[in-house]
C-alpha cells in the first residue's frame, strides 16, 4: 500500500490511477456493448441476459450479489478516475496563470483536447442512463425486468435516441485518446508499439460507439419494435 | 522585406506587461530572426528607448538559451529548429509576427521576453547527474554499451533544456524535459546505481516546481527543436512506477 500511496502523491501516480481505473472502465464499456447487441437476437435473449447478470455465480453468490460487486468496483473506479482528473486539472489550471495572446496548436487532436469536457458529458450521461434504463425513473413507460420493451420504447422517443447517440460519440472520442493514453501512462508504449496501440484505440472507440449507436438507429428505423 | 512585430514588453518581474507594435522595414530575408531583433534594438537604442530583452547565447542551436513563442509556436514555425536558427525567409513580406515569452507559472517573466528557467536547473540538481569519483580518466570503452541503448540515450541527451516543451504544452508540463533527462541516464550503465532514486527525486522536484501534468497531447514533441520523442515520457512513467514499487526507503 505504501508504494501505491507514494506513487499517487506524484502527478504521474495520479495518472497511473486514472489509467488503471480507465482500464476497468474500458473493459466494462466493451462488455456492456457486446451484451447490448443481444437485442438483435430477440426480446427473449435480451431479457434472459439481463436475468443472467443477476443469477450468475449462484448458488455460491446469492441473487444479484456478483452484479452488485461489479457495480461497486465500477463506481469506485469512476470515483477514483474523476477525483484524480479533478486534482490534475486544478494543477494544470494553476500552471499557466498568464495565457498567450496568440497560440497555435500544432498537432493536438480534438479528442485529446476535450478529455475533460467529454468526461463530464459522459458522467452526466451515465447518471441519466441509470435513471432511464436501470431504475426507470426517467422512463415514461418502464416495465421492471422487460429489458427489451424498455429499450425499444425508450428509443422510440427520437430525442432520447439523439441524446444516446451524441453521448456515444463523446465516449468514442474519450476512448480514442484515452485507450492510447492508458498505455503511454503505464509506461507500456514505445516506438515499436505505438502504431499498434494507436490502432487499438481507434478500434475500441469505433466498436464501442458504433455498436451502441446501432441500437437506437435500428429502433428509429423500425427494425426493432 | 517589411514585417510588423507585436512584442511582449514588460519592465520587470512585477510590472504588468503588454504587447507593443514595431514596424520593421527593409529586412533581408536571409537575416536570422534574432539578428532582426538586434536591428530593431539598435533603432530603439538610437531613439533612446529600452531595447527588447531576449535570451540567446550560441546562436547555433546547441546551447538552449534562446526561446520565444513566435506566432504562437515555440521557436517559431520551422520544424526541429531553434529560434536562433530561424530566418526571416520563413515569413512573408507584410506579415504580422507575434513574439511572446514562454508562459508558465514555473517560468516567471524577468523582463520582456526573458523568463527564469531555474526550475529546470533544480530538476537537474535533484538527480539529473551521475556520481563519479574524480581522478585519472578511465579507459573510455571499458564498459560495453549496446548500440541500441547508446543510440536511444543519445536521442534523449539531445535535449538542450530550452523549455519549448513547457511553453507549447497546454498544461505547461515539464514531462518531456524530465523524461529526456531521466531516460538518457537510465539507458546507460553509468546511470544504474542511482537509477531509482534519480527518477523519484526528479519527478518530485518537477511536481514541486508547479508544472502541470502530461495529458499525452504531444504538442511538446512537435515543438521540440531536438525532436525528443514522447516515447521517453512513457519510459519516464515506467521508470517511476518501477522505482516506487521497489523503493526501500
Ligand atoms: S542561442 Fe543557443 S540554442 Fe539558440
Amino acid at each position: 500500500m505504501a508504494p501505491a500511496l507514494a506513487l499517487y502523491r506524484s502527478t504521474i501516480g495520479k495518472k497511473v490511477a486514472m489509467a488503471l481505473t480507465g482500464l476497468i472502465l474500458v473493459g466494462f464499456v466493451v462488455a456492456h456493448m457486446l451484451g447490448n447487441l443481444k437485442i438483435f437476437t430477440g426480446s427473449q435473449h435480451l431479457n434472459e441476459y439481463g436475468e443472467f447478470l443477476r443469477t450468475v455465480g449462484e448458488p455460491l453468490f446469492p441473487y444479484s450479489v456478483l452484479l452488485w460487486i461489479a457495480r461497486i468496483v465500477l463506481l469506485g473506479s469512476v470515483v477514483v478516475h474523476i477525483v484524480a482528473a479533478t486534482q490534475l486539472t486544478m494543477l494544470d489550471r494553476a500552471s499557466r496563470p498568464e495565457r498567450y495572446v496568440f497560440h497555435k496548436k500544432q498537432q493536438a487532436t480534438y479528442a485529446s483536447l476535450t478529455m475533460r469536457w467529454g468526461g463530464l458529458i459522459i458522467l452526466l450521461f451515465v447518471i441519466y442512463h441509470i435513471l432511464h434504463f436501470t431504475t426507470g425513473a426517467a422512463h415514461g413507460n418502464f416495465i421492471e425486468g422487460d429489458v427489451y420493451h424498455n429499450v425499444v420504447s425508450g428509443f422510440q422517443v427520437w430525442y432520447v435516441s439523439v441524446v444516446y447517440i451524441a453521448a456515444m460519440v463523446a465516449l468514442g472520442f474519450h476512448l480514442y485518446h484515452g485507450v492510447w493514453s492508458m498505455f503511454q501512462t503505464l509506461g507500456l508504449n514505445s516506438s515499436k508499439w505505438n502504431g499498434l496501440l494507436r490502432g487499438l484505440s481507434v478500434l475500441t472507440a469505433l466498436v464501442v460507439a458504433g455498436g451502441n449507436i446501432l441500437i437506437p438507429v435500428a429502433v428509429l428505423a423500425g427494425f426493432l419494435s | 522585406m517589411n514585417v510588423t512585430l507585436q512584442v511582449w514588453r514588460q519592465k520587470n518581474a512585477t510590472a504588468k506587461g503588454q504587447m507593443v507594435k514595431y514596424e520593421v522595414k527593409n529586412i533581408s530575408p536571409d537575416t536570422s530572426f534574432l539578428e532582426m531583433l538586434d536591428i530593431v534594438n539598435q533603432e530603439l537604442i538610437a531613439r533612446d528607448e529600452d531595447p527588447i530583452a531576449f535570451d540567446h547565447d550560441c546562436r547555433e542551436g546547441i546551447c538552449g538559451m534562446c526561446s520565444l513563442m513566435i506566432n504562437g509556436m515555440a521557436h517559431g514555425p520551422e520544424h526541429a529548429t531553434t529560434t536562433c536558427q530561424l530566418h526571416m525567409r520563413s515569413f512573408k513580406d507584410g506579415d504580422t509576427i507575434y513574439v511572446e515569452p514562454w508562459r508558465a507559472r514555473s517560468f516567471p517573466v524577468l523582463k520582456d521576453l526573458i523568463v527564469d528557467r531555474g526550475a529546470f536547473d533544480r530538476i537537474i540538481a535533484a538527480g539529473g547527474y551521475i556520481s563519479v569519483s574524480t581522478g585519472s580518466a578511465p579507459e573510455a570503452n571499458v564498459i560495453p554499451v549496446p548500440k541500441e541503448n547508446s543510440d536511444l540515450a543519445m536521442d534523449a541527451a539531445a535535449c538542450i533544456a530550452c523549455g519549448a516543451c513547457v511553453a507549447a504544452c497546454p498544461n505547461a508540463s515539464a514531462m518531456l524535459f524530465t523524461a529526456a533527462k531521466v531516460s538518457h541516464l537510465a539507458l546507460l550503465p553509468q546511470g544504474q546505481p542511482e537509477r531509482h532514486k534519480r527518477v523519484i527525486d526528479m519527478v518530485r522536484q518537477m511536481d514541486d516546481e508547479g508544472f502541470g501534468h502530461c495529458t499525452n497531447i504531444g504538442e511538446c514533441s512537435i515543438a521540440c527543436p531536438k525532436e525528443i520523442s514522447m516515447d521517453f515520457i512513457s519510459m519516464l512513467n515506467r521508470e517511476l512506477i518501477k522505482a516506487t514499487a521497489t523503493n526501500k526507503e
